[in-house]
């Protein structure tokens, strides 16, 4: 006997809409969550932590960051210097905040350092910046759970 | 006259598959790319040039903080004032601290006594962090209590 199917031949069409919605959601929850900014970013530094840390209320003027790593190189945008060559491009930086009619003791010197750097390194180029008319310095540390 | 519709009452369906690639792509960039961070925070250090005044410490209490490092860079050895010495015990150094200060915030933050860390070049970053953790304030439950907000450096110590 023959038994005949009850549906017809069309195809069968799965409900995407649950999924769509899904889909969306996690979409927004990543655009939201997504951060562009490469000056917070280098991969080589492992900052010290502290249970005081605590990010600012507001945001720093005119922010430079300096990431130090633990061989003493700084990186600066997308420069690699040595605390004797660094000179030059902070210059660049003294000339775009005269160009905005401000100082360097406007700017506010953030200094990424990696936890093994030796101390005296930091010290040296807070040293040559303050050498340089920079008063503001930010020592970034990462926040530590209690 | 009467036009009549060719279509019939046919539901109209929309092309959903290459919106649903493109959303896919969108979702595997963004979970590609997503990167979960630790919250970071800041120290502030103000080294106002010399002979450009800055605001005097009044409140007549000295602190001079010095870290000895080995050869390895750890700390061996803090010392107050070049008269006391805590060993490595920052819960110490906290507590010298909080006596000096009795526990009061400065008013505001260009006040209060004031800090120089004078340190080994050698020793490890971290070791001046949890100096300046120990110095600056302490953590009770959610609230972060103040203790000094004024915190310098002396200059580098060069190895010979």
């Amino acid at each position: 006997m023959k038994i005949r199917k009850s549906y017809d031949s069309k195809m069968a069409e799965g409900d995407l809409t649950a999924m769509i919605d899904m889909v969306f959601q996690l979409i927004i929850f990543f655009m939201v969550l997504i951060n562009f900014s490469q000056d917070d970013q280098n991969d080589k530094i492992k900052l010290p932590s502290s249970e005081l840390a605590k990010p600012p209320e507001a945001p720093l003027t005119f922010p430079i960051v300096l990431h130090l790593d633990s061989n003493a190189a700084i990186y600066m945008g997308t420069n690699v210097v040595t605390v004797d060559s660094i000179a030059p491009l902070l210059r660049t930086e003294i000339d775009l905040l005269k160009s905005r009619n401000q100082k360097a003791s406007d700017a506010n010197i953030i200094i990424r350092g990696h936890q093994g750097t030796p101390g005296g390194v930091v010290q040296d180029l807070i040293k040559k910046c303050e050498d340089l008319g920079f008063e503001k310095f930010a020592l970034r540390v990462r926040e530590e759970q209690p | 006259m009467k036009f009549e519709s060719k279509r019939g009452n046919e539901k109209a369906e929309l092309q959903l598959t290459s919106m649903i690639d493109v959303i896919f792509l969108l979702l595997i960039f963004f979970v590609m790319t997503f990167k979960i961070a630790a919250q970071e925070g800041d120290f502030s250090v103000k080294m106002p040039l010399q002979g450009s005044g800055g605001n005097p410490d009044t409140t007549n209490i000295p602190i001079k903080l010095r870290l000895r490092a080995n050869a390895d860079g750890e700390l061996t050895d803090i010392v107050v004032n070049e008269s006391l010495s805590y060993g490595n015990d920052w819960a110490k150094l906290r507590g010298y601290i909080l006596e000096l200060t009795g526990g009061n915030a400065p008013p505001t933050p260009e006040e209060g006594p004031e800090v120089e860390i004078d340190l080994d070049y050698n020793l490890r970053y971290e070791h001046v962090i949890r100096a300046v953790t120990a110095v600056t304030g302490q953590r009770q439950g959610d609230e972060i209590k103040r203790l000094v907000e004024r915190i310098k450096f002396a200059p580098p110590r060069k190895p010979q």
